[in-house]
């Protein structure tokens, strides 16, 4: 393993994770203002738990899957999730739909638990595990695609949990939403290395062998960047109508 | 309590598939392109595949982009 192979997977990893954790520690915090951090972090630890029994059973299962078509099998999917990402960073960035805004999302998120006073107790619970399961199950896939196909899941892992320990500690310090945290050129900047990896590894799961081998993923990232700026500056420019 | 179980596991089924399709023509595009790679790839061996499918992802994108702007 090298730096040059390794460092894009741990980016990739580091900054798509931070996104995801940004998201889920913001419903964490509107759970633990509603009704306290002893059921927020139960739901959490819940999330987190189970996260972990699914990386535990199903980890292995990926070492019996052929390189080909694991390759093949992660890249239709990042393509599918990394311009998925970049089509949203785009929009935004264009103004066409509105940015993602964390302190928003916190106040939605205690509006609606605070609707259900009831039922606060458990529901207050499963909204907190429910955004660590999922945000979690994005972290986790966002490891395997840009670490799987070259053996490099334990660098992109360190990524990944390197983002997610930042975030927990920055959310249990400022107990605020990271609304500072500039979302979409996150996202923007993950969307373009996800759809790269994306074109890479389902290249190579077709047999593509590309020029420079692992160094073409710089090159794809960068027309994809191209291509991204480019289409947002256009969406930008208000459309001339005819008199 | 097993109503709301029942619907937060649905709720997850459907955030696990939005999180590869939430543009339905943009995932349509994307599998079509990757379709028409493998049937290059299969019929000549080298980079070519590799070309189809990185300027084929370039133009779905860009397409799917601008049709918001119409």
């Amino acid at each position: 393993m090298t730096w040059t192979s390794a460092a894009p997977a741990i980016s990739a990893a580091f900054l798509g994770s931070l996104v995801e954790a940004i998201e889920a520690l913001t419903i964490v915090l509107a759970v633990a203002t509603v009704r306290g951090w002893r059921t927020a972090g139960l739901g959490a630890t819940a999330g987190l738990a189970s996260l972990a029994l699914i990386v535990v059973v199903l980890g292995p299962l990926l070492d019996r899957v052929p390189l080909h078509l694991l390759q093949l099998v992660i890249g239709v999917l990042l393509l599918l999730f990394g311009m998925r990402w970049l089509r949203k960073a785009i929009l935004r960035a264009a103004g066409v739909i509105p940015l993602h805004d964390e302190a928003a999302a916190f106040a939605a998120g205690t509006a609606e638990l605070r609707q259900h006073q009831s039922r606060l107790d458990w529901l207050a619970g499963l909204a907190s595990f429910k955004a660590v399961l999922l945000e979690g199950l994005e972290v986790v896939f966002i490891v395997i695609a840009v670490g799987a196909g070259r053996g490099l899941l334990l660098p992109a892992s360190a990524g990944a949990l390197g983002a997610c320990a930042l975030v927990a500690i920055a959310g249990f310090v400022l107990q605020r939403p990271l609304a500072q945290v500039p979302e979409n050129t996150l996202k923007f900047g993950v969307g373009v290395m996800l759809s790269a990896f994306g074109v890479f590894w389902t290249g190579e799961g077709l047999g593509v062998a590309w020029p420079g081998a692992d160094l073409a993923i710089v090159g794809i990232a960068a027309l994809f960047l191209l291509v991204a700026a480019l289409a947002a500056v256009t969406l930008k420019r208000p459309i001339e109508v005819s008199p | 309590m097993l109503a709301g179980i029942s619907q937060m596991l649905a709720g997850i089924a459907r955030e696990l598939i939005g999180l590869f399709v939430d543009d339905g023509m943009l995932a349509v595009a994307i599998i079509a392109v990757i379709v028409i790679a493998a049937i290059v790839a299969s019929l000549t061996p080298g980079i070519a595949a590799g070309v189809v499918l990185l300027a084929g992802s370039l133009c779905v994108l860009s397409a799917n982009v601008m049709a918001v702007r119409r």
